[in-house]
């Protein structure tokens, strides 16, 4: 709770993991490791309705997102639906499961922006990383079939160690696939990126050198297209705001309905998430327990407590702090601050004698029985 | 690089699809909405941004708003031209 107590300012994001279900396989995805099955998502109803829901408590973009969305068959009446309500909408797609009729029919349902993830720039390595054959491919068509419906697209390219050679190259494929915009993102660790940290961990000189290449870019393409850079957290000297501090800018829904602060809130123990099927999305965001845990600054231990950047990182990601030191209210290790910053330093070093790791692709497994 | 991101007179500006303005009734202000971006578009701003329809030439935009808020041309054109511009380095307007 912050100090000031009252009512939490309104979200300005919902980003809908509208199924787990996907054909691709990253070994970095953000879906938790334990993924919701089929039987278990929202049907059309509830999501329409928590959609409306956010738009009214001030929600700004909706995020479609998955797994694979276009794996929902109501995605076309889901965009309608939030268009219908006001809501800025952004689909989070591999492409993959999309033809060219569905991207017209989504652009005439009123879809604000397409974001489609590729994997390398070298095709047989990005079908590698994707673990599904023929990918490369097919983006570049989804890529072609989304501009010519006159969407704006952005290319978002996750950046671990077989690819960080090519960052700059999947900045100027971006260009050449008509995009706006790209999102050249150093892999996090959480989830499936934690499971596979020991095959996707660059060198710390391979990470400066495309992280250099990167930025010159921005001046090479400036007014062609916007480069968003997230830079890799291990190699950082402060922590990055999580999610722009914990409940404070917006929220996820899992395909089963479950509210989450961030994607990979669901590592952290003993945190009770309320779920969309018994709660009104404004009820959520004011009231739930997980979203109020580390929400606003006086749940911080020191060094964070007295120091002057807390309202700037607000302690870093809550995740990453459980998983380095086994408890969620430490700062984050990736604070030069922290006392267990050692910690991330020899994570970050162990790349050098790990070998090539092989990918543990995402699949769909059942959850353990109860 | 491309040209573009420079305004003159016969520029017809316009927000391309995928950028809104939008009136923000909770939070009682108007926005630029963009990918991943929010921007509060203060009075000026909102004034020059729903002139920019792709079919107005800059200058003729320009020339709306000295008339109607009685201001300095020459003033008005600098404005207009510094917002337009930053929004277009940001692919946020299209010139």
């Amino acid at each position: 709770m912050t100090a000031s107590a009252g009512k939490p300012a309104a979200p300005v994001a919902l980003l809908a993991e509208l199924t787990h279900r996907c054909p691709l396989g990253c070994p970095y995805c953000s879906n938790p490791l334990a993924l919701d099955a089929w039987a278990e998502e929202l049907d059309t109803p509830v999501w329409k309705q928590v959609f409306s829901q956010a738009a009214a408590l001030g929600v700004l973009h909706a995020h479609l997102s998955g797994g694979e969305p276009a794996a929902r068959h109501d995605l076309a009446e889901i965009v309608a639906h939030c268009t219908k309500a006001g809501l800025y909408t952004n689909l989070i797609t591999s492409g993959i499961g999309l033809t060219q009729d569905r991207i017209k029919e989504l652009a005439r349902a009123g879809l604000d922006h397409a974001q489609l993830s590729i994997q390398d720039s070298d095709a047989p390595s990005a079908d590698r990383i994707a673990g599904y054959k023929g990918a490369f491919a097919r983006k570049q068509s989804v890529a072609e079939w989304i501009t010519e419906a006159g969407l704006p697209l952005t290319v978002n390219a996750v950046i671990h160690r077989a690819n960080i050679l090519r960052s700059g190259k999947m900045v100027e494929l971006a260009v050449k696939l008509g995009a706006r915009r790209v999102e050249i993102a150093h892999t996090q660790y959480y989830g499936w990126g934690l499971l596979n940290r020991a095959a996707l961990m660059p060198s710390l000189a391979e990470a400066e050198a495309a992280i250099a290449e990167v930025e010159a870019l921005k001046q090479t393409f400036a007014g062609v297209i916007v480069i968003d850079h997230v830079i890799p957290d291990y190699h950082a000297r402060y922590p990055k705001a999580c999610m722009g501090g914990w409940a404070k800018r917006g929220l996820n829904i899992t395909p089963s309905g479950k509210a989450l602060p961030c994607h990979a809130a669901e590592t952290i123990p003993d945190l009770v998430f309320w779920n969309v099927r018994e709660h009104s999305i404004e009820d959520i965001w004011i009231n739930s327990p997980a979203f109020n845990a580390f929400r606003g600054t006086d749940w911080m231990l020191e060094p964070c407590r007295s120091c002057p950047r807390k309202t700037i990182d607000y302690g870093g990601c809550r995740c990453q702090a459980l998983a380095l030191t086994g408890d969620a209210r430490e700062a984050d290790p990736v604070c030069h601050l922290s006392p267990l910053h050692d910690k991330v330093a020899k994570i970050a070093a162990l790349r050098e004698d790990a070998g090539a790791a092989a990918y543990s692709y995402r699949r769909m497994k059942s959850r353990e029985p109860a | 690089m491309t040209g573009t991101s420079h305004t003159d007179a016969v520029s017809k500006p316009r927000l391309p699809r995928g950028v809104r303005l939008k009136y923000d009734e909770t939070r009682g202000e108007w926005l630029l909405l963009a990918p991943e971006r929010v921007i509060k578009a203060d009075a000026i701003a909102v004034e020059i941004l729903r002139r920019c329809d792709g079919t107005a030439t800059f200058a003729a935009i320009v020339d709306d708003l000295a008339a109607q808020f009685s201001a300095d041309r020459a003033r008005v054109e600098t404005d207009a031209r510094a917002l337009l511009e930053e929004l277009a380095a940001k692919r946020m307007v299209e010139l």
